[in-house]
């Protein structure tokens, strides 16, 4: 590797209201990662009526609870199109939970009432009394076996104009009918696996990583870690109870 | 049912339970089936009622100081000693204190129950008093969100009769209960402006990456909050000084961990809003001798070395627990087990941080050793070893570091587990 620094910017949004079940552990697991390949990372957090920063090499959000959606919704709404343009442009973007179902067009309670998405994900949700949670297994072209854990009341069906990110081994995923689990439009990708999804999935946070790295540089680092404890987590988050 | 016949039935499933070893909860349950209203008539007989204690961390340290304190004042104290804390845990800690006639000799009950089943048993029997200590991100796979613990709370507020004592600091508690709609008294506990920084609340965990921020709309909130009847005004590894209504006093304590000496100024306000007449001193006297719960920084012998249990269950309390306890001279050990009662799901080891034992290379076991290790491995902590297997992990741990002081985290099973090993080698204080 050069000495050249070669930042790349994460804008982690809403950590205030959106972060719950260690998504924290996701923008961690960037930070670190990015410093092991020998990139610079530079996180910025935005929070409701905070400027967004130009350029951004990934984006990622968490989930939250009804409150937290409440207090970020207008402030979703107002920079949706710029989020949108950046979808559009290739930019990486992680959505857990709370987000992905804003990230779709709407999300539907249970007494009916709609809070708007900004629509970058083809997705719908509705609120259920029924809740998806405990350990889940999916199996995904692209990323092979991903393994988390799921906890949410929504449940999202996907439309025409998105992948979905795996099929469902174990647990439930999307909704309670499907089999899929996640959404998929060019580089963002929306899910309900917390958990955190990023450090039990090192090729999920090397898409990331990589994506952003050939966006800005051209190239990626061809530097090697070490994810020996992932793996054996992950053999023994395969085997444990829902 | 008559009443003796469920009483001498309950106790004879008590007995039972007992030579099978374990089960504490059952011989409540079978009560529980045969005659519903026994736990409501046992206790409706104490002249001085009901208490219930409730919030994510600190409620058996806390009840364990309560009881002490109203015991110095000459109280006969009934309390779910076991740590079982559900409805079903309270009549079968019951069945051990009444007499063959269903009589209980006791003034008042004490009872620490967790949010949700004290929601539950608050509908039965409603406290003339309670404590409601905080609220946190504990296993809410069990519970959906925060913000349903926090109205769990609001509810136990609503059901209380006399005065309920809450903690200041907690912005959720204090909204709570700062609108509550009940004739009941609301008294506070509380931090010096000092200290608060000390005592990370759920919101200043959570402003992850802002957490000066934080500090600064905290503080600002502080100035309009109400007065506290004991605040906690500081403390060192000796003692704490309290401003109790508005006087200032000094204590020495045996407690340890900087979260159980916040919950001693909780103690202290609510024995005060209990026993009225009671003299300061003589509560700081008695709170002076009491001890940490079991597995609450709870320090045994072994090869002549101290080694001190820390129980961990939620990211606040491990986050606390690493910032009460000095990781300099000692050797740590981490032990992570996912069962039900430890909560399944593993994203909580992401909300704490680590980085305070960077240079301290830690052990790790439990059956999520290697999930506990992945998250040492992001907080860039040197491992020392993975061993997933308790026994084995706690044995190879003493081996290693016999010549010093020795450390464990561990969260609820697998403390169970290394309890039981270590009485095989050591005194561990016997819970009844």
């Amino acid at each position: 590797m050069s000495n050249t620094p070669k930042p790349i910017t994460i804008l982690q949004l809403y950590p205030r209201d959106m972060n719950i079940y260690g998504d924290q552990g996701n923008v961690q697991v960037l930070t670190r990662r990015l410093e092991w390949y020998g990139y610079t990372p530079n996180v910025i957090t935005y929070n409701p009526g905070d400027t967004l920063p130009k350029n951004v090499d990934i984006v990622i959000g968490g989930g939250g609870q009804d409150s937290g959606q409440e207090r970020i919704h207008a402030d979703l709404l107002k920079i949706g199109p710029i989020l949108k343009k950046w979808a559009d442009g290739g930019v990486p973007m992680l959505m857990v939970c709370g987000l992905y179902q804003l990230f779709g067009h709407f999300f539907q309670t249970l007494n009916n009432t709609r809070l708007d998405g900004i629509g970058i994900l083809d997705v719908t949700t509705y609120g259920t009394t029924e809740r998806l949670i405990g350990n889940i297994v999916l199996e995904s072209a692209t990323f092979g076996e991903i393994i988390g854990y799921e906890n949410h009341s929504g449940q999202t069906f996907l439309g025409e104009n998105v992948q979905p990110l795996a099929n469902v081994i174990k647990g439930a995923g999307n909704n309670a009918k499907d089999g899929n689990e996640g959404a998929v439009y060019k580089n963002v990708i929306g899910t309900y696996l917390h958990g955190s999804l990023l450090p039990k999935n090192p090729k999920l946070a090397d898409f990331f990583i990589k994506t952003a790295a050939m966006r800005r540089y051209g190239s990626f680092s061809n530097d090697l870690i070490d994810d020996m404890f992932a793996d054996l987590a992950r053999e023994i988050a395969r085997e444990r109870p829902r | 049912m008559p009443k003796s016949f469920t009483v001498l039935a309950g106790k004879a499933v008590r007995y039972v339970a007992r030579l099978r070893g374990g089960g504490s909860a059952l011989p409540g349950l079978f009560v529980e089936r045969i005659s519903p209203r026994f736990v409501p008539d046992t206790l409706a007989q104490l002249p001085h009622g009901v208490v219930v204690i409730s919030g994510t961390n600190g409620k058996t340290t806390t009840t364990k100081m309560v009881v002490a304190l109203l015991e110095s004042q000459g109280l006969n104290v009934f309390t779910n000693r076991t740590g079982s804390n559900f409805v079903r845990g309270v009549a079968a800690a019951l069945l051990g204190e009444i007499d063959v006639k269903g009589r209980l000799q006791a003034d008042i009950a004490v009872l620490e129950l967790d949010e949700a089943h004290a929601v539950k048993f608050v509908e039965i029997v409603p406290p003339r008093h309670s404590l409601l200590l905080n609220v946190m991100r504990d296993q809410l796979d069990r519970f959906g969100e925060i913000d349903t613990t926090a109205k769990m709370l609001e509810r136990i507020a609503l059901a209380t009769t006399d005065t309920v004592v809450a903690n200041r600091e907690d912005n959720r508690i204090l909204k709570a209960t700062s609108t509550l709609d009940t004739s009941a008294t609301v008294r506070y506990f509380g931090l010096s402006s000092k200290l608060r920084p000390q005592f990370p609340n759920d919101d200043d965990l959570h402003e992850a990456g802002a957490r000066k921020a934080s500090r600064k709309v905290a503080s600002s909130e502080a100035n309009k909050s109400p007065v506290a009847d004991v605040t906690l005004k500081d403390f060192n590894e000796k003692g704490a000084a309290f401003t109790i209504a508005k006087k200032d006093f000094v204590t020495p304590l045996k407690l340890k961990g900087v979260y159980n000496i916040y919950n001693s100024a909780a103690a202290l306000a609510l024995v005060r809003a209990i026993t009225l007449d009671a003299s300061v001193h003589s509560l700081l006297g008695a709170l002076s001798t009491v001890t940490p719960a079991f597995g609450r920084g709870e320090t045994l012998t072994v090869g002549g070395q101290p080694l001190e249990l820390v129980l961990v269950k939620n990211p606040s309390g491990f986050r606390l627990g690493l910032e009460s306890y000095d990781p300099d001279g000692y050797a740590t050990m981490i032990a992570v087990n996912d069962n039900y009662a430890d909560g399944r799901d593993m994203s909580w080891l992401w909300d704490v941080d680590f980085t305070k034992l960077t240079d301290h290379p830690v052990r790790v076991s439990g059956v999520r050793a290697y999930d506990m290790a992945l998250r040492l491995q992001y907080d860039e902590v040197a491992i020392e070893k993975v061993e997933p297997e308790l026994q084995k992990a706690l044995s190879g741990f003493i081996e290693a570091h016999a010549e010093m002081p020795k450390r464990i985290y561990c969260t609820y099973t697998a403390m169970l587990a290394l309890r039981k090993e270590l009485s095989k080698i050591t005194h561990v204080e016997v819970i009844s």
